[in-house]
């Protein structure tokens, strides 16, 4: 839970920094959004929109992606995870691999 | 399931769309990746679980289950039967989520057991632990290699894959996260992958509702064609169930499918149990189960009814369906539509999707084979007290020899389909008694260590028999003494499983020696105090962090959604 970092630990306590998954959600979901919305618009082939009754779904659904991915983004930068660094070693134990 | 040996559903796929599919495996390799790192780096982020949220554990929760049967099998159901297929989410799993979190994730973790076979051990002894860890163990080297024949026969069907190829490539590719990341690197990939599948099914049932014209569109097709109206309301559900009277098809879904098998499947399954054991306090692991049951109630929306759409919309299931043909098979039509509505791009995401379930599944069956190998066979009857690298080794083996066995498995199920739904069918009669039997052992003090292991074979035993004895169940092996097929066989079974434990298991206890009280603390409701179910600062908590309430509230909503779709 990111609210057992309590004050009382703050001095051991470090952001989860890249391995945070929700960076990496909005990571992935955001280049898919990216790469449907350029496709919704660059790729107007009429065999692909005929599909789907001409509803450019690959735009929708990019954009869609793309606030999706804004708002994990988004929460994982207001609310980061906060870590204990090991609280049974001492302080520094050492770099951690991130 | 059987899969078409069609090249008709070859997808017209472009260098879009493979970008897409590589972009996601990139993803898939780094979480495994940057699990290790965090593993090495003295702060294991998954035993300690302190980083863990319950959003997290709870996703994974029900990612573990969202493979290769419930998005193919659930949206063939979709189309066959329509509505009804809602229950084995609604009735069959909501529920027992709830309870698993409510009542009995307090046992699984105030005793501090590593496993659902340890607690079996912990209560109940040896013999009773032997049954329940091997019986766990083979399901899953069996369940893997079925998971990985689907993934790589869907990677033949769909991208022209030879399938030793695709089959390779997926097992190198499992084998990669889970051993280097172990368990954090599958739960991590469980959730990336729940948002993957999310991102490929609900534009797909836009465009489908899109072109329909929307849900009443969708009604008033499905309801001209030959099942009719019966495929628009969810209760009795007669043609789900093939039980002709529509009580007894409620009595059947109530109690064979909400009650038996799938509190027997959420509760002791360890695949699904182990993502709520890994959580911080009891009330995180409370609510990893409750949090899941909340999109788990909602995935029928972007399951069911792309099969339902696929019913309607595709030339050849709308043919099968309004032909009433029998031997058609509808486990293709969740494909069938992908290639009928998809352009590329969103093509790449549907296809990341379904790989990403595939793979899910089977890592879930790996990482759990091999924490039950390690600990309860191993360390418990091979090899004690070695120091515990020694057993993390014993599990990256477990790991490779499991990716092994799963290939060979596959190997044998793309010559044998048949036979591997059978065994599946099979050994998931072990699971039918379990729940009786915990839940009896959890609440009875008295009941004694052979009531638990002859509960557990005899109950087992009623379910083959039942299988035995039915149309269809278990193909050939089945007489057809009993005039019950399909779902209903299977309801049946685990019906009957459930009661012969219950009866076995008192008989036995009342002639046997019970063990003493005093080891029972923590593992009998009546023996353990009330502090050591709960989390001391469990009253500060908010109203939605309170395992009960939240669950009240999940409830709710499933009531409500049963009304609606009446």
């Amino acid at each position: 839970m990111a609210s057992s970092g309590s004050d009382s630990q703050k001095k051991t306590t470090r952001k989860a920094g890249a391995f945070d998954i929700r960076v990496f959600i909005g990571s992935l979901i955001g280049i898919y959004g990216v790469v449907l919305v350029l496709v919704g618009i660059f790729d107007k082939d009429d065999a692909q929109l005929a599909k789907s009754d001409d509803l450019n779904i690959n735009l929708l659904a990019g954009i869609g992606m793309v606030i999706v991915a804004a708002g994990f983004i988004t929460w994982a930068r207001l609310r980061p995870v906060i870590v204990p660094a090991d609280p049974d070693g001492p302080p520094s134990a050492g770099p951690h691999g991130h | 399931m059987v899969l078409a040996a069609t090249s008709e559903l070859r997808l017209d796929t472009n260098w879009v769309d493979y970008l897409l599919i590589a972009v996601y495996f990139v993803f898939v390799l780094g979480i495994g990746v940057l699990a290790k790192r965090a593993v090495s780096s003295s702060i294991d982020f998954f035993l300690s679980g302190r980083s863990l949220p319950a959003w997290v554990t709870g996703l994974a929760f029900i990612s573990a289950n969202l493979g290769a049967v419930e998005i193919i099998g659930m949206s063939a159901n979709g189309a066959q039967f329509g509505i009804p297929t809602v229950h084995y989410f609604w009735i069959g799993a909501v529920p027992a989520m709830l309870f698993l979190g409510v009542v009995m994730m307090p046992f699984y973790y105030g005793s501090k057991v590593r496993s659902v076979p340890e607690f079996m051990n912990r209560r109940f002894g040896p013999t009773a632990h032997l049954v329940n860890a091997i019986s766990f163990a083979l399901a899953q080297l069996l369940i893997a290699g079925i998971n990985l024949y689907l993934l790589a026969r869907i990677v033949e069907i769909i991208l022209g894959w030879d399938l030793w190829i695709s089959l390779l490539v997926a097992a190198a590719v499992v084998l990669s996260y889970t051993a280097l990341g172990g368990l954090s690197a599958a739960i991590y990939n469980e959730v990336l992958q729940f948002f993957v599948i999310v991102a490929a099914l609900l534009p797909l049932t836009i465009v489908g509702l899109y072109k329909l014209g929307g849900y009443g569109a969708l009604k008033d097709r499905i309801a001209a064609t030959p099942g009719g109206a019966d495929q628009l309301s969810s209760w009795p559900g007669t043609n789900l169930t093939g039980i002709e009277s529509p009580l007894m098809s409620v009595v059947g879904l109530v109690f064979g499918l909400g009650f038996v098998l799938s509190f027997g499947y959420w509760t002791t399954n360890f695949v699904e149990v182990q993502r709520a054991m890994a959580s911080s306090s009891i009330s995180a692991a409370q609510r990893a189960p409750i949090i899941g049951a909340f999109p788990k109630m909602f995935i029928p929306f972007i399951v069911i009814f792309p099969g339902m759409i696929a019913g309607v919309l595709v030339g050849q299931v709308a043919q099968a369906k309004a032909s009433g043909d029998p031997n058609f098979d509808y486990n293709n039509s969740l494909l069938y539509l992908i290639r009928d509505l998809l352009p590329n791009g969103m093509l790449g995401v549907a296809i990341a999707g379904l790989l990403a379930s595939f793979m899910a599944g089977m890592a879930a069956n790996i990482s759990a084979f091999n924490t039950v190998f390690s600990y309860d066979l191993w360390q418990t009857y091979v090899k004690k007290d070695k120091p515990d690298d020694y057993y993390t080794r014993v599990g990256r083996i477990a790991t490779v020899a499991a990716t092994l066995i799963a290939i060979g498995t596959a190997i044998f199920a793309s010559n044998y389909t048949n036979i591997m739904t059978y065994l599946q069918t099979l050994f998931g009669f072990f699971n039918a008694p379990l729940f009786a039997t915990f839940i009896l052992g959890m609440f009875w003090k008295r009941m004694t260590p052979t009531a638990g292991w002859m509960g557990l074979v005899g109950g087992t035993l009623a379910a083959v028999l039942v299988g035995v004895l039915s149309e269809d169940a278990l193909g050939p092996m089945s007489l057809g003494i009993i005039g019950l097929g399909g779902q209903g066989a299977s309801f049946t079974a685990a019906g009957a499983a459930f009661f012969a434990d219950i009866a076995i298991s008192i008989v036995v206890t009342m002639f046997t020696q019970p063990r003493p009280e005093a080891e029972l603390r923590g593992l009998v409701y009546s023996l353990t105090p009330k502090q050591d179910f709960h989390d001391a600062d469990e009253g500060q908590l908010s109203w939605y962090q309170q395992p009960n309430k939240l669950a009240a509230v999940g409830l709710t909503m499933v009531i409500i959604l049963n009304i609606i779709f009446w």
